[in-house]
Parts: structure tokens; C-alpha cells; sequence
């Protein structure tokens, strides 16, 4: 196909052809920044928690005002869950995934050290916390007996915070000592005395997205046992299709034990329910720029329909000249397909640089990741796609002009 | 002129149906979506207190201990409870008040319904007249109840139609955890937007609170409190006590001219100096006086998502126009002899020219009528949406004009290149062709 002749045509139809480039350039650059952004955001709601999610609910509750009797009360509330019918564990906790109240500390490698190496989110555990959530130790070992102490014992006025040992998540093992074995080595957290790392569990993100995506797992499990009246989260353990049953088992128990509470209902729920709600917003913006890119798609291929159906009608004598010189109906498509190739390709080259500046200008106001590459393909791809459909229609009416308009009229 | 060039547009709109509805849905879609973002931005970007915001003023001081120090960094948002009693104590502002918030059960004295939790806010007695909120009954506590560590609470309007069926209920009794407290003063509807007073607990949109009470009552009661805390250095014990390492109130003066806001910079600085002599504070003094616009234009309270779907919707505004623009240029161009019959019979070119504008202003009327059925729908999406501000996207008067201002001022943006170009046929050529 001579490429030559459609360039010089669509010189004498400047106005038209930068305006269809820009539009495909414009659309091209959102849809990469667009898709990226979904990406991203996919990324996010597809992560793991580590969290044996389709078997753990949450109860919460809360007392009237302060209770002294905390500690005592937690104790006889976790044996009356763990005797449920279909309860395999039941724990309480001062925090947990998705529910984005934390408790969060700086943590060093060497005790003067003057700027904190992170910032990491503080779990705590009472005996049943890696059972009832069903983390995975990849090395080391679980805390033993001993090593438990309450969280009210640590808090009295004048009391030392002392944390011989700490469960670490893998991803934070490596951050801490990229390379090394983790296990067996201390870092300070709380306090100026050493925490010695005993185990590494697989995963356990934190309960808020604070600190972006490259911080969700900078989480620590720590020995201390908590009482309900620390944020009133109890997390049991069961089978997937008992979690109904169970949770309305542990609500009436809770109620029956001790004096008046508050069950917090609306935030009595599955695991899996809580997590669909944590990252709700994060999937009504991906399904929204799911949107945008298609209406922007469909708009960019109404104005290539509606273009080129204007040029064949403006050029069906010439078309008919040609045709009767001899071209076939196929030069004829061929020549408004290599038109539209043309004008996209242009438009996907300005659309590139354009995709990157709008991501430089991202990157800058709302912190996001550079665009990776691979981004780019993708958008190119489908808009040579787009263009080459929506310039077949107005291509074969004009490949179907018959060689007898040229001698007509004129 | 103008009705015979607008009946010219609907007679070619009616020649080219197909055409004209892509140009008026393009212009529709664009409108539509700039229309939603724009007033979603508009809400929450607001001014939550017109008329006091730039007389309100946040404080910050620098209390931190040495550790991790780098000099000319912020200083933390919120104030210790020490130096927010001592600011308090010293008045130097016309109105000042500290605050946090917190929950705290009620139980009603109606056996029927059960104890409930709702969110309170522990604060002094200058917050209700410095922030003018607005009581359906009674009047908010003074400073003299602050210091005698009253037992009084304010509640909300929808509280109080909870506990009371919304009759007057100063001087009746509610029981707020454990203890009783009076009824002294019931809140109308009121909620700043953003919520600038406590822009750390929800990320700033969330309800008013539904109980106030004295901020010494509720340390008395040790009531539960709720949102950001920051402590350092040695922190066993209560984290709340007087003397704590932990920055968790927040802070509110008014200061009406522009000679005490220098005055109360001086001040926090001098106050700031004296603290770090007498070794307190252990950073150099670092003082910060925001109002509220500055205070959230400088805590990025418009969540990233919105301004993103505002530029995300301008740049699909600008396609629909470039789209819009070809298929006019096509459009006009394609009647090229009828123009260059009408330039033949004397019409001149700026008489082309406002014809084309015409019919391009036509599509815009129309773009903008559709754009705003889009907006509403789009703005009804929004209050589908989970977040805390949904029930504020409503779409204003202002808004509303907004909306036909931008399509007709985008469709004769569109327009002017086309009618430009059609203005130029020379009637000659034209007509030879026919």
C-alpha cells in the first residue's frame, strides 16, 4: 500500500486529521493513567491478609464506662466463647485487618539510634491470637506460656515496659534485615530494652492503609494479653457455613456474661464482610475509571465514525475515479484502514508522552507510583483496535461507491 | 436575525438527526461528569463557617523530646494537655476552647430501649458561641461550669428526639456511661463541612457528635476518647493525665484583627521559649498559627480521590469538545454549497459566521440540558456511594446555572473553529461544483 497519496491527503484536511489525532492522543493518555489507577486499586483488594478470612467473624462490644474488673471479666468471656458449639478458637484483640483503628510505634535496631528505622503496627496477642486468625509460621516458633503478660500490668504508673519477644511478618523480617535470618535477632519497639524476634509468620497486613501499599504488612505481634475494654474485639474461629450460628451464639453469650455491655452490632460481622466494606470505596473508583475509559472510548470512535464518514462523502468522486481506473473494492478499504492506522499511530505517539507527563503531575500531588511500562501497550493496543472498528463501516461504504459516479454529474 | 439562525440550526438538526444526537450526548456526557465531580469538590472544598473561619485559629508548638529532631520540621498537629490547659488558662485569645472527641454509652431511662453508643466531644465552654452553634433549646455551659467539672451535657437534635421525642429537655437528666448529667442545652442542626475542628478522627466529613460535655468532667469519668494520639519518651500510666508525653487536643482561638493574630504569634513564641528554658519542651521553639482554610488546606482534608475524578472528568470534558469540534467542522463544511449560496446572495461573512455560533450554541443548550439530567444522576451515584460525605452531594442553584454556563460556553468554544472555517468558503468554488 503506497502510504504516500493518503499522507498528502490528509495534509489538504490538516484541520480535521490533528483534530482526530489529539482526540485519539487525549484518550490515550487517560485511559493509560485510568487503567493504571484500576490496576493499582486491584491490586490492593485482591491482597492477603494472611487471615484465614472465610472462617474468622468479630464481635464487638463495649462496657458502661469503666470497668475495673477488665481483665477478670475478658477471661470468663473467652471461656464462654471458646465453649460454643463450632467455635475452633476465640481470642481478643486490640486491633484487627480492615477496621482501621491501630495502635502503631517506631522501631530501631540499636537503642540510641536517633531516627526510628519504621514505623510498624503493634498486634496484641493473647494465646489463642495466631490459632483464631490462622496466620502461617514460616520459621521460628509460636510464643510459649510463659511469655504472655497483661496489657494492664505493662500500663500502671511507674510499670516497665518489658517485651522480651515478637512474632514479625515476613515482609518486615526482610525490610528489618534484608538477607539475614530474622529470627533470633532484637529490635526495639516501646521501649530502650531489646525484643527478640522468635518467630516470622507468612503474612498479616496492618488494619489501616497507612503508610501506602509499601508499609501494609509492617505489623508485630507482641505477647500481651488485652482486655475487652481495649477497642472490645473478640475474634472467633469456625467453620465457613457456621459463621451465622456463631455469631449469634457469641452475641447472646457475651450479653449473658458479666454486667450490662454493648454489643456494637453493626460492626458484629464476618471477616470477609468487613474486608468487603474496608475496600468498598477503593472498588466504586475502580468500577467509576471502568467507566470513564469505556465512555471515552465510545465517544473517541463516534468522532472516527462520524470523520471519516464525512471524508468518504466528500471524496466519492474521487473514490469513483479510482475505482474506475481500475482499483479494487479491497485498495479502496485498505486505503481508509491505512488512513486510520496512521492517524491513531500519530495520536498513540503524542498520547505516550502525554500519558507520562499526566503521571509525572500524579506522581507528584497524590504520591502514586510511576507508570510501569506495560501500561502503554495495553492503550495502544486498543486503540488501533477501536480505530480499526470504527473505521470499518464508513471504509466499506466507501469501498461500495460504484466506478459509474465518476462519470456522473461534473 | 437571531430566531430566524436558531430555526435554521433545528431544520439542520433535524437533516442530520444521527449526528446531532452524538454531538448532543458527547456534550452531555461531558457536562455531566464535569458537573458531578465539580459539585462534589465543591462541597467538601467549602467553607465550613463562612464569615469566622479567617478569624479561627489553630495553634501547634513543638513539645517532642530531642530524639529523631530535624530541624524546620512540622510540629505536631495536635497540643499536649498540659500546654492546651496553660493556653487555656492564660485566655490571650478573644475565645479559645481545647476538645477531643470520644464515645460514651447512654442508657435511656425508658426500659424499652436498650444502651446505646453514640460519639461525644469533650470540650469548653467557648466552643459553642466561637464556633456559633446553633441551640434549638436551652444555652451551652459557661466557664464557671468548666472549672467546677459540671455534670451538664449538650446533645444533639437527634438525640434528643431519641430520648426525649424531641421535646425541650433542659434540666432533665440523661445517663452517660455511668453517671447522670443535666440537659443544659439541646444542639439544632449543625455540621460544618468539611469538619474542621477534629480533621483526624474521620477523615473530616463524619456526623456532629451527639453529646458535648465539659472537658474536665470527662477526665474525671475517664470517658472513653477517640481519634489520632502521639506520644513519645516514657508514656507508661494514664496517656491522658495532665503531664503525659502525648499531643491529643485539639485547639481553637479567635482572634479578630489582624494585630492579635501577630500578638498570639508572639505569644505562642514567647510561650514556647519559656517552656524549652525551663526544660519542658526540648526542641527549639516552632510555632505554627493556621486559620481553618489554611489548617485544611494544609492537612489535604479533600480526599486525593475527589480532585482525581474532578481532572479525571475535565480531561473526558475536553474530548467530548474535540470530538464535538470534527463532527461540527464536518457538519458545516459538508453544506459548504449551501453557504456558498447564501454568501452569492450577499450574507456576509460575520452573518455565516453567527449562524454557525448559532447552531453550535443550540447544540450547547441542548448538550447542557441533557448534562444536567447526567449530573443528577451522577450526583444520586454519589449518595449510593459508602463514604462519610455522600448525603452532601446535592446540587446547588449556583451549580445549576454553572452547568448551562459551561455547556454553552464549551459548545461556542467548540464551534468557533468550525463557523471560522466556514465563514472562509468562498462562494466561487462552491458554486461552480453544483
Amino acid at each position: 500500500m503506497e502510504i504516500r497519496p493518503i499522507i498528502s491527503t490528509l495534509g489538504r484536511h490538516r484541520t480535521a486529521a490533528l483534530l482526530i489525532v489529539l482526540e485519539i492522543a487525549l484518550t490515550c493518555a487517560i485511559v493509560c493513567n485510568a487503567l493504571f489507577l484500576i490496576g493499582s486499586r486491584v491490586e490492593q483488594m485482591t491482597e492477603i491478609s494472611g487471615v484465614a478470612e472465610d472462617e474468622v467473624v468479630r464481635v464487638q462490644l463495649t462496657g458502661i464506662g469503666t470497668d475495673e474488673n477488665s481483665d477478670a471479666l475478658t477471661r470468663t468471656d473467652l471461656a464462654a466463647l471458646r465453649a460454643l458449639p463450632g467455635v475452633k478458637a476465640a481470642t481478643v484483640v486490640n486491633q484487627l485487618p480492615f477496621v482501621s483503628s491501630s495502635w502503631n510505634s517506631s522501631i530501631k535496631l540499636k537503642p540510641n539510634q536517633d531516627r526510628p528505622t519504621l514505623n510498624a503496627t503493634i498486634y496484641m496477642a493473647e494465646e489463642q491470637f495466631v490459632k483464631t486468625l490462622g496466620l502461617r509460621l514460616i520459621s521460628g516458633r509460636e510464643f510459649e506460656p510463659g511469655e504472655y503478660r497483661n496489657f494492664s500490668e505493662l500500663q500502671g504508673p511507674g510499670a516497665t515496659t518489658d517485651l522480651p519477644v515478637a512474632i514479625v511478618t515476613h515482609r518486615l523480617a526482610e525490610k528489618l534485615f534484608p538477607g539475614q535470618n530474622a529470627v533470633g535477632k532484637s529490635i526495639y519497639v516501646w521501649s530502650d530494652k531489646p525484643t527478640r524476634i522468635v518467630g516470622i509468620v507468612e503474612h498479616l497486613v496492618r488494619p489501616s492503609l497507612q503508610g501506602g501499599p509499601v508499609s501494609r504488612e509492617d505489623s508485630i505481634v507482641l505477647p500481651m494479653r488485652t482486655a475487652y475494654s481495649v477497642g472490645g474485639n473478640y475474634l472467633l474461629r469456625t467453620e465457613p457455613d457456621r459463621r451465622a450460628e456463631v455469631l449469634k451464639a457469641a452475641t447472646a453469650a457475651l450479653r449473658a456474661n458479666g454486667p450490662a455491655r454493648i454489643v456494637l452490632e453493626k460492626n458484629t460481622r464476618t471477616m470477609q464482610e468487613l474486608r468487603r466494606d474496608f475496600y468498598r470505596q477503593q472498588r466504586s473508583m475502580a468500577w467509576l475509571l471502568g467507566g470513564v475509559i469505556l465512555a471515552l472510548l465510545v465517544v473517541t470512535a463516534l468522532g472516527i465514525v462520524g470523520l471519516a464518514s464525512f471524508w468518504v462523502q466528500q471524496r466519492t468522486r474521487q473514490i469513483g475515479v479510482r475505482r474506475a481506473l481500475g482499483a479494487t473494492r479491497g485498495q479502496i478499504l485498505r486505503y481508509f484502514q491505512t488512513e486510520n492506522f496512521l492517524l491513531v499511530t500519530a495520536g498513540i505517539i503524542l498520547g505516550m508522552l502525554l500519558a507520562f507527563g499526566i503521571n509525572q503531575l500524579l506522581m507528584q500531588k497524590y504520591e502514586l507510583p510511576r507508570l510501569p511500562w506495560y501500561y502503554l501497550p495495553v492503550g495502544a493496543v486498543a486503540l488501533w483496535v477501536l480505530g480499526q472498528l470504527s473505521v470499518l463501516w464508513p471504509a466499506r461504504r466507501a469501498a461500495a461507491v460504484s466506478p459509474a459516479v465518476a462519470t456522473r454529474s461534473a | 436575525m437571531f430566531a430566524y439562525y436558531f430555526g435554521l440550526a433545528l431544520r439542520s438538526f433535524r437533516r442530520n438527526k444521527v449526528l446531532t444526537a452524538l454531538m448532543i450526548l458527547a456534550i452531555a456526557l461531558g457536562i455531566g461528569a464535569s458537573m458531578t465531580t465539580l459539585t462534589v469538590f465543591h462541597v467538601l472544598s467549602g467553607d465550613p463557617l463562612p464569615g469566622r473561619s479567617a478569624m479561627l485559629f489553630h495553634p501547634q508548638l513543638d513539645p517532642q523530646n530531642k530524639e529523631g529532631y530535624v530541624a524546620g520540621e512540622e510540629p505536631p498537629p495536635q497540643l499536649t494537655r498540659f500546654d492546651a490547659e496553660t493556653l487555656l488558662r492564660e485566655r490571650k485569645g478573644d475565645r479559645q476552647a481545647m476538645m477531643t472527641g470520644g464515645n460514651v454509652s447512654i442508657t435511656p431511662q425508658r426500659a424499652d430501649i436498650a444502651p446505646f453508643r453514640v460519639d461525644s466531644r469533650y470540650t469548653t465552654a467557648d466552643m459553642f458561641v466561637m464556633f456559633d452553634m446553633p441551640l434549638l433549646f436551652g444555652h451551652p455551659w459557661t466557664a464557671a461550669e468548666d472549672e467546677a467539672h459540671a455534670r451538664v451535657v449538650v446533645i444533639s437534635k437527634m438525640l434528643n428526639q431519641r430520648l426525649f421525642a424531641g421535646e425541650n429537655s433542659v434540666g432533665r437528666t440523661v445517663r452517660v456511661d455511668k453517671d447522670s448529667f443535666t440537659v443544659i442545652g439541646v444542639l439544632n442542626d449543625w455540621r460544618p463541612t468539611p469538619k474542621f475542628y477534629d480533621v483526624f478522627a474521620q477523615r473530616g466529613y463524619d456526623a456532629t457528635e451527639d453529646v458535648f460535655l465539659p472537658f474536665t468532667t470527662s477526665r474525671d469519668l475517664t470517658m472513653d476518647r477517640s481519634g489520632s494520639m502521639d506520644c513519645w519518651g516514657d508514656n507508661n500510666g494514664d496517656r491522658t493525665a495532665l503531664n503525659a508525653t502525648c499531643v491529643w487536643i485539639q485547639y481553637w482561638v479567635q482572634l479578630d484583627s489582624r494585630d492579635k493574630v501577630d500578638a498570639y504569634r508572639r505569644y505562642l513564641t514567647n510561650y514556647s521559649d519559656l517552656q524549652h528554658a525551663s526544660g519542658r519542651f526540648q526542641r527549639p521553639t516552632n510555632v505554627r498559627l493556621r486559620n481553618v482554610m489554611q489548617w485544611m488546606e494544609f492537612h489535604h482534608i479533600l480526599p486525593s480521590d475527589v480532585t482525581l475524578q474532578m481532572w479525571l472528568a475535565f480531561g473526558f470534558l475536553v474530548v467530548c469538545l474535540l470530538n464535538t469540534i470534527g463532527l461540527l467542522l464536518a457538519k458545516f463544511l459538508r453544506r459548504g454549497g449551501e453557504i456558498g449560496v447564501r454568501r452569492a446572495l450577499g450574507a456576509t461573512r460575520s452573518a455565516i459566521f453567527q449562524q454557525c455560533m448559532v447552531e453550535a450554541g443550540t447544540i450547547g443548550l441542548a448538550g447542557g440540558a441533557l448534562g444536567l439530567v447526567f449530573a443528577l444522576l451522577g450526583l444520586w451515584a454519589v449518595r449510593q456511594q459508602p463514604v462519610d460525605y455522600a448525603d452532601l452531594a446535592h446540587l446547588n442553584p449556583v451549580m445549576l446555572l454553572l452547568t448551562f454556563v459551561l455547556a454553552i460556553v464549551a459548545s461556542l468554544l467548540a464551534g468557533m473553529l468550525p463557523a471560522w472555517r466556514a465563514m472562509q468558503i468562498t462562494p466561487a468554488v462552491q458554486l461552480k461544483t453544483q
